[in-house]
């Protein structure tokens, strides 16, 4: 089954020197002339920082360009809600950084499960970004000289950061989005906001079209294109619980899949150490601090299981500061999969705090002493001030509590080193593929990443797609049309018909606890096989007893919902069967037959050293398993340690 | 620790943007006071779902305070009571035992009722389009430190850059203006030396097209501060009328 896989899965990877790869790659692209780029249509879905660069930047060459999102505005898109920074090479602080060491970083980082290639590329790019941005206008943090400040983040010895006080996502989104809403202007992209993207359409095998639903209306539209770019984020919500806005959903993605793009790595997702616990059953989401908090506050629980007084109460002499205690060299700022796993650790064995103790300190009482308050809330003043509002407690005076959420997924549709998906002319941007962050994403690299592939990847590969092309001209009167969208009508008049009796906000946290519990910061066999059981159930259960109220001919924030929930159902299984199929423990995914006597990750490059990359053959069917095999050359496999 | 209470909702309800709507009174009971505001609405969908009435259509997306996707009058003030705080960040524990509490739509001529306390907010990309950008195309900028932008400058634009697009205030203003989410924008980027180059042309037209989209003028209420969960400052709109001025009689634009 592997060797048939290989001829499938083409990574189309450049040869020669690492560092000359994309050189290279860039020179032997096809060109397309600036008068026919006009005649080139181009659907952008999604307008996260993916979408809305990918958007902006194929627009200034010349096409046509049509973008979608489900928000009001394209300015919603989640990407808004990253707070602590993005990464680059710049090297402004002289302290060791080049575009080897961030590339060296984020491969080791990511457990070498990502590809080498494409990491490398990333690196190479960074630099790019920031110019980009700080040309927008995005507000970057300065130094008293008026040139730009960096800090430090997990998973890295040299600061490397930029930000934008604790709302870097939100300020390069605004930028991309300024970039997108100027070529609106300019007449160069149509932009359709509230429509949800449900199927693609494939004429003669390759990607031509996305039927798309009105949310107003609830009318579904046609649109047709030269080619498909789809920047749809990440499946976190597939847990129900996760720091992803609530609208975010698998359903773009999982329906290209159901067409035939291979979903790859679906079991990798991050689950992040710096988020705020679950206080109640009503809990809709959850919401997560920046890693950046773990520069100044330290990560501790009592020494004893049974202390419980307040956290400002306890000595030092009766803390256990486990991370600097297990992590000397990292200490507080160890990568994400690793604090995670140590926070569920201490709370397994009793040591939590809280209420439930489903939580963990992270205190600022020694940075304050050491910097004074003002310096802490400069810092930090914006991530202080909404974990008061949240808890009511303020985090000047008692450390704060956290725990560990989901909140990011490495896995997605797999591309290429073009990023092209399995369908020729779908390509995959941002979170949504899955090739540069293997199986553990270092901070400040999703905003990195987004970018590179919107404004400095996809507009080269993209461009070298249709100027080697000969595509038809195609309309949306063509019939493949008319199937996908009697498809995607079809869906959602079954929701609507079903008529029974539960919510789908029931259905959705039931499957939110099935992936929580066997499929979340640890994973062993029995417990998989389990959760594989209990989702097909309760996909059975949503179409014999869902109830949608309303009609589809309308804003059905209801119908939306279960529609995603239908997607998420069927897609949970595959998460399910990947990591049941991945024995090894790598990044975020920790299968605890798979382990050191010491606790740690026990990767498997014998046999894992490999992208999974799963074809749908129906729903409920086995898919077919796929592999590429990954190597390292310029970065040798390793154990990583942080010791 | 948490408290629970009881309370009476009446919120707007409107099938369509062409049908009449009105006030539907709703209780609720053992409401705890850590859920946020947002929450204790799912918890009254979840409600009508179980008895089969349509549920309550409202925005919202991240619930974290910062995609502006959020947004109702709670008891006549944008955003509810708490400074500086959006409805998704508002807590139950704001409210008494027993309160009635009255939930609207953002109400404004340039932002159309879509259905119950769902608004269509357009206008402000609308905006933006005609001006809200510094107009460099990717791959066209100089090294990032090549222009150096003084701390203090950059705190500035900072500040107005942390517009979030809700509406709040326009909602919040007895005019319906939108002068202070246009200012941000206007502030932030005429702020930076990046932006210098464009200044004149995008003040006006941004301005012109705030005008036809049917937004009221500025009468230094400050209604519209007050409400803002940004914090963003009125002296924003005093900057933008300088700019304003300046495009008007310095400018060749």
């Amino acid at each position: 089954m592997a060797e048939a896989a290989t001829t499938v899965l083409n990574s189309r990877v450049p040869e020669g020197p690492m560092a000359e790869k994309w050189d290279r790659c860039k020179k032997e692209m096809k060109l397309v002339n600036p008068a026919n780029k006009r005649k080139k249509k181009i659907i952008v879905v999604g307008t996260g920082l993916a979408g809305a660069s990918a958007a902006a930047s194929l627009a200034e060459l010349g096409y046509q360009v049509q973008s979608f999102c489900f928000q009001d505005s394209p300015r919603r898109a989640h990407s808004i809600a990253a707070q602590g920074g993005i990464n680059a090479a710049k090297n402004y602080p002289n302290d060791g950084d080049s575009v080897w060491r961030l590339f060296y970083d984020t491969v080791k980082g990511g457990d070498f499960r990502s590809r080498e290639a494409n990491v490398h590329r990333l690196a190479q790019v960074s630099n790019n970004i920031i110019d980009q941005c700080a040309a927008q206008g995005v507000p970057f943090a300065r130094d008293y000289g008026g040139t730009l400040a960096n800090r430090s983040f997990g998973g890295a010895q040299v600061s490397r950061t930029f930000y934008a006080r604790g709302q870097t996502g939100q300020q390069l989104l605004l930028g991309a989005y300024s970039a997108l809403m100027r070529q609106v202007g300019a007449g160069r992209i149509q932009l359709f906001p509230r429509r949800e993207m449900l199927d693609l359409v494939k004429i003669d095998g390759v990607a031509r079209g996305i039927i798309v639903r009105n949310l107003i209306t609830g009318e579904f539209e046609k649109y047709s294109a030269d080619c498909v770019l789809l920047c749809t984020g990440g499946y976190g919500n597939a847990f129900y619980l996760s720091t992803n806005a609530k609208g975010s959903n698998v359903t773009a993605a999982w329906r290209c899949h159901k067409r035939g793009a291979f979903f790859a790595n679906p079991c990798y997702t991050q689950i992040h150490p710096t988020c705020i616990p679950v206080s109640g059953d009503y809990q809709s989401k959850l919401t997560l601090m920046s890693e950046s908090l773990r520069n100044d506050g330290r990560v501790w629980v009592p020494q004893s299981p049974d202390d419980n007084r307040r956290g400002n109460e306890i000595p030092d002499s009766e803390r256990d500061y486990y991370l600097e205690r297990r992590y000397p060299a990292f200490g507080n700022l160890v990568p994400r999969d690793v604090a995670s796993r140590a926070a569920k650790e201490r709370c397994d064995a009793g040591y939590g705090v809280g209420s439930s103790g489903q939580a963990v300190f992270l205190d600022f009482r020694d940075a304050i002493a050491r910097d004074g308050r003002h310096a802490i809330e400069a810092k930090y003043g914006n991530l202080f001030h909404m974990y008061h509002k949240i808890t009511g407690e303020d985090p000047y005076q008692v450390p704060m509590r956290i725990y560990p959420a989901v909140h990011y997924t490495m896995g997605g549709l797999w591309v290429d080193y073009h990023l092209q998906s399995t369908i020729p002319g779908l390509f995959v941007l941002g979170e949504a593929n899955f090739s540069d962050h293997g199986a553990n994403r270092l901070g400040a690299s999703a905003l990195m990443q987004g970018l590179a592939d919107g404004y400095f990847v996809a507009p080269y590969t993209t461009g070298h797609y249709l100027g080697s092309q000969n595509l038809p001209s195609v309309s949306t009167d063509d019939e493949a049309f008319a199937e996908a969208m009697a498809n995607a009508q079809d869906r959602n008049a079954k929701i609507l018909g079903v008529q029974g009796t539960r919510s789908s906000d029931s259905i959705h946290r039931e499957l939110g606890h099935i992936l929580w519990d066997y499929c979340g910061m640890s994973r062993e066999r029995q417990g998989l096989e389990t959760a594989m059981g209990k989702i097909r159930d309760l996909r059975d259960e949503f179409w014999s007893s869902i109830k949608v109220i309303g009609q589809g001919e309308q804003l059905n924030q209801n119908l939306e919902h279960a529609g995603r929930l239908a997607d998420f159902l069927e897609f949970g299984e595959l998460m399910v069967r990947d990591a049941l199929v991945r024995e090894e423990s790598c990044g975020g995914h920790f299968r605890e037959e798979h382990q050191s006597p010491e606790n740690e990750a026990m990767r498997d490059d014998e046999n894992f050293c490999h992208v999974t990359a799963w074809e749908f053959t129906g729903v409920g069917n086995e898919p077919v398993e796929h592999r590429e095999q990954l190597e390292f050359v310029e970065v040798p496999l390793a154990t990583r340690s942080y010791k | 620790m948490s408290e629970t209470l009881d309370l009476t909702l009446r919120v707007w309800r409107q099938p369509g943007a062409d049908v009449a709507g009105k006030y539907v009174e709703y209780k609720l009971t053992g409401i705890s006071t850590h859920m946020s505001f947002l929450e204790m609405l799912d918890v009254l969908n979840e409600q009508l779902h179980a008895q089969g009435d349509e549920m309550i259509a409202f925005d919202h997306d991240c619930r974290e305070g910062i995609c502006g996707m959020c947004s109702l009058m709670i008891n006549g003030q944008a955003h509810g009571p708490d400074t500086g705080t959006t409805t998704c960040q508002l807590h139950m524990r704001r409210f008494k035992n027993g309160d009635t509490i009255v939930v609207e739509p953002w109400r404004a001529q340039a932002f159309p009722v879509i259905r119950d306390l769902v608004v269509d907010r357009s206008a402000f990309d609308r905006i933006i389009e005609k001006g809200g950008f510094i107009s460099v195309s990717t791959g066209n900028a100089p090294e990032a430190n090549a222009i150096p932008v003084p701390a203090p400058v950059q705190e500035t634009a900072m500040d107005a850059a942390a517009c979030i697009g809700c509406g709040a205030c326009v909602a919040a203003c007895k005019n319906a203006s939108a002068m202070l989410f246009v200012s941000a924008k206007v502030s932030h980027l005429s702020t930076l030396p990046q932006g210098k180059p464009e200044r004149s042309s995008r003040v006006q037209n941004m301005v012109a097209q705030m005008d036809l989209e049917g937004f009221g003028n500025c009468t230094n209420t400050e209604e519209c501060s007050a409400a803002c969960p940004a914090e963003i400052s009125i002296s924003n709109i005093a900057r933008m009328n300088r700019e304003y001025m300046r495009a008007k009689l310095c400018s060749k634009e």
